[in-house]
């Protein structure tokens, strides 16, 4: 029923990235019970699709289809939140119209830090982001992948994956703003 | 380069992606400009600060056990190698836990991977759906409008690793409006839009990997419906607010189309 030398390639190759699978899934659903049951459907999908696996980065392979299943969950879960695809252009209208806006965006730059700096605050507001933001923000700092790696996860030309990564930046520094304001 | 320029390309140099040439000539205007480095060591500091401060969530260990369970090859070759062999007793006793441990294992993965496959269309439908609601929301439905199928099938060379059937049925009154690249089930695919009426129907294809042609399915999904086969070696997908009834003559249409050559 089974090749075993295929469910053995399968293991091999998968479970190194379990923690990178589970990480991306824990901050997509913001909920580890959540995380848990994508992470476990994802990775039965996987070994169903193994075939199509050509070789070459088993990671992003992974991540993209562990990707698809939180959105499809999402999706299923919540269609009360805005888990609708997210609209680059109409997010570009309103945060930008100058992408050099992005870097001349300074408030009180030690402020700002020392709210970064602190765990709570910091994960406080990666949680605030709109999904799509947060997944590019964690992809880029938390896995360390290339905007091409990411592309190739979320299927996303490379300019939008950099123009995503600058709002969703941009985005983090208002969140934090907004804390210092109300605190 | 002027402070403006600095700025746009801030970003992108420091997360280590700026083509040499241009990194150059941004270090040239740094090492005069103390607000753009200012800037750029504040950018800094704000990722290591992610990068150091947010937590990563490592998998939990009953996640990694249940998975393992799951999957297959959690059988005996599992066991370290030195133990087995330094324990020659227990030997007899691992074989035969693991005989029944790898039948009720392959009987579970069994069922598991039934389920799977039941559930494989459904995701499919699933995103489907999500690429037509996209494709509508976003007005960006094609990348190549246009109503002639010896424009549109050309503009996907290149773009795809096969030349997905391009037909035209205007005559049917299912009028092709244009083309565009999507993704579905891990892959790039074709996507063609057709017009019917008012109606918008986006058409994916890809190759099926198989010569087998599959009768079509009808679901219904977020009050669109949805058309499923297999023909000509290719998958196709449709999904339309369009009536189930009209979907179906739109696929008879492309498979005739199919069958008669252009
Ligand atoms: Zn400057």
């Amino acid at each position: 029923m089974i090749d075993p030398n295929t469910a053995q390639r399968f293991q091999a190759m998968a479970a190194p990235h379990l923690d990178a699978a589970y990480n991306l899934a824990r901050w997509l659903t913001r909920n580890p019970a959540d995380a848990d049951d994508v992470v476990q459907d994802a990775y039965l999908r996987a070994f169903r699709y193994f075939d199509g696996f050509r070789g070459g980065d088993g990671r992003a392979w992974l991540l993209a289809i562990v990707r698809n299943t939180c959105y499809s969950w999402l999706r299923r879960n919540r269609s009360e939140q805005a888990t609708m695809e997210y609209d680059d252009e109409i997010a570009s209208l309103q945060s930008m119209s100058d992408p050099a806006e992005l870097a001349m965006h300074v408030s009180d730059p030690a402020q700002l830090l020392l709210r970064a700096s602190n765990q709570q605050q910091l994960e406080a507001a990666l949680l605030q982001l709109p999904t799509e933001q947060r997944e590019i923000l964690v992809l880029r700092e938390l896995e360390d992948l290339s905007y091409k790696e990411i592309a190739g996860i979320t299927g996303l030309p490379i300019g939008t994956v950099m123009s995503r990564l600058s709002r969703a930046r941009l985005q983090l520094r208002r969140c934090f703003e907004a804390m210092s304001t109300t605190s | 380069m002027n402070c403006t320029e600095v700025r746009a390309l801030l970003a992108v140099y420091g997360d280590g992606e700026l083509d040499l040439p241009r990194a150059v000539a941004l270090e040239q205007h740094l090492a005069g400009c103390a607000d753009c480095t200012a800037l750029l060591r504040e950018q800094n500091a704000l990722r290591s600060a992610i990068r150091t401060h947010a937590p990563y969530h490592r998998a939990p260990e009953a996640l990694r056990a249940r998975l393992h369970a799951a999957l297959p090859a959690a059988t005996d070759s599992d066991a370290p190698v030195a133990q087995r062999a330094r324990r020659p007793r227990s030997t007899a006793t691992l074989r035969r836990w693991s005989g029944a441990l790898a039948a009720a294992l392959a009987l579970a993965i069994g069922i598991n991977l039934l389920y799977v496959a039941q559930r494989g269309d459904d995701a499919l439908a699933d995103e489907v759906v999500a690429g037509h609601v996209r494709s509508l929301q976003a007005a960006h439905l094609a990348d190549v409008p246009s109503t002639d199928q010896h424009t549109v099938k050309p503009w996907f060379a290149g773009k795809l690793d096969f030349s997905p059937p391009v037909h035209d049925l205007a005559d049917a009154g299912f009028v092709l409006t244009g083309g565009r690249l999507d993704y579905i089930d891990h892959r790039n695919v074709a996507a063609l839009i057709y017009r019917h009426r008012q109606h918008v129907i986006n058409l994916f294809v890809w190759p099926a990997g198989s010569d087998t042609d599959r009768g079509s399915s009808v679901k219904a999904r977020e009050g669109y419906n949805l058309l499923h086969w297999t023909a000509e070696g290719d998958v196709w997908w449709a999904v339309s607010d369009l009536n189930a009834e009209e979907l179906r003559e739109f696929e008879q249409r492309l498979r005739q189309a199919g069958a008669t050559p252009s």
